[in-house]
């Protein structure tokens, strides 16, 4: 296993050109969960040229939506949702600074050129850990959008968040180099 | 005549919903802890360890498995000798569903129309409920929380006789293979042949919750399951897609008499 690389957002373009596609981060800080609901509110946003709820400047967005918060826990368990369905949003929202995204799949090739081209990492987390990653999960807070329930959007404050760089900012591409390894 | 009150059906609807997004199986836990030894890729390994370790803290502390906690999918057998009574059904069924949903902190993900409006129904209902009735004065459930990551994945042939077992086998093979990291590999995958279009897909999605290492009883059909899933774990997609050899667990094929 390799060594695993500490990340704080936001992020800036000096340092995400060092990621590499393969490599195990540790992320700490604030992140922002939203889904294709969401998603479909901001590229109307952009597109009528108005304010988005948060700033994306070298933020990184969760594809998630948490289930309900159990008493006694900061959130409920929270895994990543497949990315393609947040691809026809996507280039715009990397126009707009968005620096990283979390989630898991394959990713269109507009989405991939819009990341080399803006310098943005997709980072795969593991679908079916949820529990699991949730444990990572310190505070979490419904921040826009409440009425979309699941797909509303949340903040969360993770610890040591555990996930893999899938496409680092050159458009290496782990889906793409990694099971052609294993094929026989 | 067996009388089966609603509110029975009612409460062990919820507690399957309830069990089912909480724990897996001990022989799908079985399945996991090979696979995690047979797998070569390092990330790969490092996968399915997340995976195992993820459903002994779902089980230990009773919290959802996945964040996407489906569909409720139920399949009935009602023995005929069944007299069921105290109100409606598929409503002691929904509010089986309903009260799991709000109780167990699961997922609300049903919207009403699929299309247009795609309003939240808040209740994670209506669920999908088969029934067949069958000898008997015994009523069995199934329950599936059916998470739309795979159920986005499935697909349907028309193929002719023609085709011959390959021609099914390699149908299985390049679905797994267009899915790739979407269904969140390792996977169980469930196929129906046979009967009409309809009807294969359910005996498909029945086929999954068949108990793990067991076999179709057709010797052929034994041979085809096996030859399916090493095709699919040659394919080298691997845990989450990132490579190596394990992609699928098991595959599960049931038939049905056809034209």
């Amino acid at each position: 296993m390799k060594n695993i690389i500490k990340i704080t957002p936001p992020l800036n373009i000096k340092e995400i050109v060092n990621f590499r596609a393969g490599d195990f981060v540790n992320i700490t800080g604030n992140i922002y969960a939203a889904r294709d609901a969401a998603h479909k509110r901001f590229f109307e946003l952009i597109e009528k040229g108005k304010k988005l709820p948060i700033d994306l400047e070298g933020q990184i967005i969760f594809y998630a939506g948490p289930t309900p918060v159990k008493p006694g826990y900061p959130c409920g368990s929270v895994g990543p949702t497949t990315s393609y369905r947040m691809d026809p949003y996507t280039p715009s929202l990397l126009e707009r600074g968005l620096k990283g995204m979390i989630g898991k799949g394959l990713r269109s090739k507009e989405v991939i050129d819009s990341m080399k081209k803006n310098k943005v990492i997709y980072f795969a987390i593991v679908g079916g850990a949820a529990a699991l990653i949730a444990r990572s999960v310190k505070r979490s807070e419904v921040i826009a959008y409440e009425d979309l329930g699941a797909e509303a959007i949340y903040k969360f404050y993770v610890e040591d968040f555990p996930a893999i760089v899938a496409i680092d900012s050159a458009g290496n591409n782990l889906y793409e180099t990694e099971p052609p390894k294993y094929r026989k | 005549m067996n009388k089966i009150k609603s509110i029975q059906i009612k409460d062990k609807v919820k507690e399957l919903f309830l069990k089912a997004n909480y724990h897996i199986n001990q022989d799908l836990m079985k399945l996991l802890q090979q696979a995690q030894k047979k797998e070569t890729s390092p990330i790969g390994k490092y996968v399915l360890n997340m995976i195992i370790e993820n459903n002994k803290i779902a089980s230990r502390e009773e919290v959802p498995i996945c964040q996407d906690t489906g569909l409720a999918v139920v399949f009935v057998e009602i023995g005929q000798e069944v007299h069921l009574i105290g109100g409606d059904f598929a409503k002691a069924i929904n509010q089986g569903v309903k009260e799991a949903y709000k109780e167990g902190y699961l997922r609300k993900s049903v919207v009403d129309d699929p299309v247009f409006e795609r309003k939240n129904t808040k209740t994670n209902t209506p669920a999908i409920i088969y029934t067949d009735i069958v000898p008997g004065d015994k009523i069995k459930l199934l329950v599936m929380p059916k998470g739309f990551g795979s159920e986005n994945m499935s697909a349907i042939a028309m193929l002719k006789p023609a085709d011959g077992p390959e021609g099914i086998v390699n149908f299985v093979v390049e679905t797994v293979k267009k899915a790739g990291p979407n269904p969140c590999p390792p996977t169980i995958i469930g196929v129906g042949v046979g009967g009409t279009a309809d009807r294969a897909m359910v005996i498909a999605e029945k086929a999954i919750a068949r108990k793990m290492g067991e076999h179709n009883k057709h010797e052929k059909y034994t041979a085809m399951e096996k030859e399916t899933l090493e095709k699919i774990n040659n394919l080298g997609i691997g845990p989450a897609g990132l490579g190596g050899n394990i992609t699928s667990l098991a595959v599960h094929i049931d038939y049905l008499p056809t034209l």
